[in-house]
């Protein structure tokens, strides 16, 4: 049984659509994340689950119950969903005793008082009852928010961007003690943000959203290894899409030279398409034949992130380790490790086969950086 | 659907009706061209109206000068330098807006008259008699000029205040980095950067000026106020007054169009700013810097209410008069109703905004809003001419049908002054009501909803409570302008009910300066307490400025 079930919802603001043809589930306890840049409808998809926004089509089903669809709209303080707000919305005249004890309506004031206190253990705000919202860290105040939505055992979490306005340091902590915290409560959530690495380090499954639609709906690992999509690729992690033509041989004819791989056959010769090259895929080998220019350096701590250059002027990133330095304009060589082909059509979709084996890679600089130069 | 229609009916309603006379004058003037009857404006026009406008415009050009003088060098004093005094200073220097012009006016008439201390104190000094020197006339054009400037220039000072505060370290130290002095970076920096709010204070002190009737009065100088006040009392002439108030509309709608685009300008905005270190003053320039700064406090408000303080000891008699008690308690239940009616207008308009933000509705919202700048005297002619017609059809009515004369139900009675206060004085209360509305994030409503509580509910535990302080700053505002409100008053109130503020006009026209005394003091003790809550309001957003952001909770 879904906990939280879409279907192709549709959302628009008078000619405006906000959200075209959306679908997901969540079961019971998942915590599910909506990423994309900002405008692309996921915080107004979100606002449409709590019931603040009504639906031009489709249905939302929580616990398998009609909660919204073209006609019926139940309101939100009937939908048993907790919500926490993007700038936390406390409030202002209570202390953080009452604000958590807010939406605990029905229950007496021994099980407020019970509650509130194991709410403040958890998120490690002991003895803060009296506290007033003002007088709270930022941090805090997320803390205070988050246990305000989860006093009354909501059956949904909602999470509207809900570390955007804290420093990074503090956003990648929270990230993850927010999500221990909902696991031990057992609390199925859908979480929205526009940064990836809080998305990775909550969610247990995950969507990208672009211009109202949502383009893959899976766990993290797919989203960044097999995208279904080449704005989700391009989204999602560093990464350089290369353009490259099919030949009738099971090959491809790229950058990086000939790329074989079966399920090549499948497609027909002569098709262009264009591939996910990730830093990862790319290793520094003064042997290979396949030189590159570097052209800019960037140091992430353990690894050098490097821009390098080929001889027909495509651009790919390469990552090494931080004791081998290359300098700016040294010429390099690199070897192609590709684990998996991710290849997307020119509508931009992936084309399927290509996850379960490696291609194999012959590089032939002297022919493609050529044909290109000429 | 049908309750939200309705809604935005009642939200338009408000505004016309608020509106009415304005309408009522543009309505006039527009009659004038087609009846091409001119024969009163042109006469007008032959007669006084040019000395009007030369007098105006005068009193307009001084004002302007002495409040941008007074304001600017106090707020620039008070927020870039240190000397003893300047945090007192800081909040008295708004000391002078609890004391209405007129009032100013009369205790410089009772103090610099030649009658007076000062100049009785001079002859016994130097053994002069009259005619043996020269002395300023306090009853001039320029003594007019001078009491308005003491009395408005904290408008200027306020707004360039903030403004200065909010100006950070950096601007001033990229300047002396590329070679300004101090004093350079005052005159091309940060005078430049504070022009809108300048501009801004300015107009306001401006508007106040125009809509001025009691010093321009007490003074003898001709301006469009005494003139509108002479056409219609005087003369007689109602048309006459209404066209001289067309034309006052006009110069007032020229300092809105000044005021609006000013406003426009002064997003200057520099996000969170460090406060530039300020100069600390010794010796001589401290001396120099809190001369400067005591001298309008001193002659805007420590000297007036030093002399109304003497002259209510010297008729000590009236603190014990029945009359004086029952004026008193006229103007104090005029104030609580207008501002109970005013503020429960406001909080209608301001939800109608929030809630339902049509075109239709801003629009309503923000036209009756505009009142704050139309004269009271503008407004009680427009209001006079509508009320007595709408009175004579009711008196023809129940003539006909009841056989009964009922009189004059509107025009007659409180029910004008109310009226003409919720025109003058809404926008008071609106601004302070969507002030205070605007600190309760939507976000605020959506997370009680979504706990389980139904719109009303959201209400009454969320809105409530943190809307009481802006509902009773309101109160407060608007219930003290009631009280000091003159021309409106003089003109709209019923017979034989008598104010505060009438009263002390009465008797300075008597010239029976002392009497005036003691409704005079009542009115600045009274007026002192929303200026108190300006200096509170203003050390509170000059502290939220200079920490980092974070919300407070919601006061004054």
């Amino acid at each position: 049984m879904s906990r939280l079930q879409l279907d192709s919802i549709n959302v628009s603001f008078g000619d405006v659509h906000i959200v075209r043809d959306v679908s997901l589930d969540l079961q019971q306890g998942e915590i599910g994340c909506l990423l994309g840049p900002s405008g692309c409808g996921k915080t107004t998809l979100l606002r449409s689950i709590a019931g603040f926004q009504t639906l031009q089509s489709g249905t939302i089903q929580i616990d398998d119950s009609l909660v919204s669809n073209q006609t019926v709209n139940v309101a939100p303080e009937l939908r048993g969903v907790g919500m926490v707000f993007q700038d936390f919305a406390l409030f202002p005249h209570l202390n953080v005793a009452d604000n958590i004890s807010f939406g605990m309506r029905k229950a007496s004031a021994s099980e407020r008082r019970a509650r509130v206190e194991e709410l403040l253990n958890r998120i490690g705000l002991p003895g803060y009852q009296k506290r007033f919202p003002h007088e709270l860290s930022g941090g805090q105040q997320q803390r205070v928010a988050l246990a305000r939505a989860l006093a009354p055992r909501p059956r949904l979490l909602l999470l509207d961007e809900p570390f955007s306005s804290l420093d990074a340091e503090l956003r990648e902590r929270l990230a993850v003690e927010v999500r221990e915290l909902l696991k031990k409560e057992n609390i199925t959530a859908l979480l929205v943000t526009h940064d990836q690495h809080e998305a990775f380090a909550m969610a247990d499954k995950a969507g990208v959203m672009y211009q109202g639609e949502l383009l893959q709906w899976d766990t993290p690992y797919q989203l960044y290894h097999q995208p279904k999509h080449q704005l989700v690729a391009d989204f999602i992690g560093h990464g350089v899409l290369l353009q490259g033509i099919v030949n009738d041989d099971a090959s491809l004819t790229s950058p990086l030279g000939q790329l074989s791989h079966p399920s090549l056959l499948d497609i027909d010769a002569g098709t262009r398409v264009s591939f996910l090259v990730r830093p990862d895929d790319i290793v520094p080998d003064p042997t290979s034949r396949l030189r590159a220019t570097v052209k800019a350096r960037g140091f992430r701590g353990a690894h050098n992130l490097y821009t390098v250059e080929l001889p027909g002027g495509i651009e790919l990133l390469t990552l090494s380790p931080s004791h081998e330095q290359f300098q700016v304009g040294a010429n390099i060589g690199l070897r192609p490790e590709l684990d998996h082909l991710v290849i997307f059509a020119a509508n931009l979709c992936e084309l399927p086969g290509f996850y379960d084996q490696a291609p194999t890679v012959q590089p032939l600089p002297a022919v493609i950086p050529k044909a290109q130069t000429a | 659907m049908r309750y939200s229609s309705w809604r935005q009916l009642t939200l338009i309603t408000t505004a016309v009706i608020i509106g009415v006379p304005l309408l009522i004058i543009c309505w006039s003037m527009l009659q004038l061209l087609w009846t091409d009857d001119l024969s009163t404006l042109s006469h007008l026009w032959d007669t006084v109206v040019p000395e009007y406008i030369r007098h105006s415009l005068i009193l307009l050009v001084g004002v302007a000068v002495g409040v941008v003088v007074l304001g600017v060098s106090t707020a620039w004093l008070t927020t870039a330098c240190r000397f003893p005094g300047q945090r007192l200073l800081s909040w008295a220097l708004l000391l002078p807006l609890a004391v209405p012009a007129y009032i100013v006016a009369y205790t410089y008439t009772g103090m610099f008259d030649y009658a007076g201390p000062f100049q009785t104190a001079l002859r016994d000094w130097f053994d002069w008699g009259y005619g043996d020197y020269w002395f300023p006339e306090v009853r001039s054009l320029g003594g007019a000029i001078v009491v308005l400037s003491l009395v408005l220039f904290p408008y200027v000072y306020l707004i360039t205040r903030a403004t200065f505060i909010q100006q950070s370290a950096t601007t001033l130290e990229a300047g002396r980095s590329l070679g300004l002095s101090p004093w350079q970076c005052f005159f091309r920096l940060a005078l430049p950067l504070a022009r809108p709010a300048i501009v801004t204070g300015t107009t306001l002190a401006l508007m106040e000026t125009l809509a001025d009737y009691g010093t321009v009065q007490h003074f003898g100088v001709t301006t469009f106020t005494t003139g509108i006040f002479r056409t219609w009392y005087g003369l007689g002439d109602l048309m006459g007054a209404l066209q001289l108030a067309g034309m006052l509309l006009v110069a007032v709608m020229a300092l809105i169009f000044i005021e609006r685009r000013s406003r426009r300008q002064a997003r200057y905005d520099q996000r969170n700013p460090r406060p530039a270190t300020a100069f600390v003053l010794r010796g001589w320039r401290a001396l120099g810097a809190s001369l400067l700064c005591w001298l309008p406090l001193l002659c805007g408000f420590v000297l007036p209410a030093l002399q109304l303080t003497l002259w209510s000891i010297e008729r000590a008699a009236v603190w014990q008069d029945p009359d004086f008690w029952q004026l008193t308690f006229n103007s104090f239940t005029l104030a609580v109703c207008a501002a109970v009616l005013i503020v429960i207008m406001a909080l209608w308009l301001a939800y109608g905004r929030r809630q339902i933000p049509t075109r239709a509705v801003r629009t309503s919202v923000a036209f009756a809003g505009m009142g704050y700048a139309i004269p009271g005297l503008v407004i009680a002619v427009g209001l006079m001419v509508f009320l007595t017609s709408i009175d004579q059809v009711i008196i023809t009515v129940s003539e006909q049908w009841f056989n009964y004369n009922p009189g004059l139900l509107l025009s007659g009675t409180l029910v004008a002054l109310l009226f003409a206060y919720s025109v003058r004085f809404l926008s008071v209360s609106l601004q302070t009501i969507q002030a205070g509305l605007g600190e309760i994030r939507p976000s605020m409503d959506e997370a009680a909803q979504i706990q389980g509580y139904s719109p009303l509910q959201v209400l009454r535990k969320i809105h409530l409570p943190l809307l009481r302080p802006s509902v009773f700053t309101a109160l407060i505002l608007v219930g003290v302008d009631v009280l000091k409100e003159l021309p409106a008053t003089l003109v709209l109130r019923p017979f034989d009910f008598n104010t505060l503020a009438v009263r002390a006009y009465e008797m300075a026209g008597d010239e029976r300066l002392a009497d005036a005394g003691p409704p005079a003091l009542m009115m600045v003790l009274v007026g002192l307490i929303p200026v108190i809550l300006l200096s509170r309001a203003m050390l509170k957003s000059q502290q939220a400025a200079l920490k980092e952001q974070e919300f407070v909770p919601v006061t004054a």
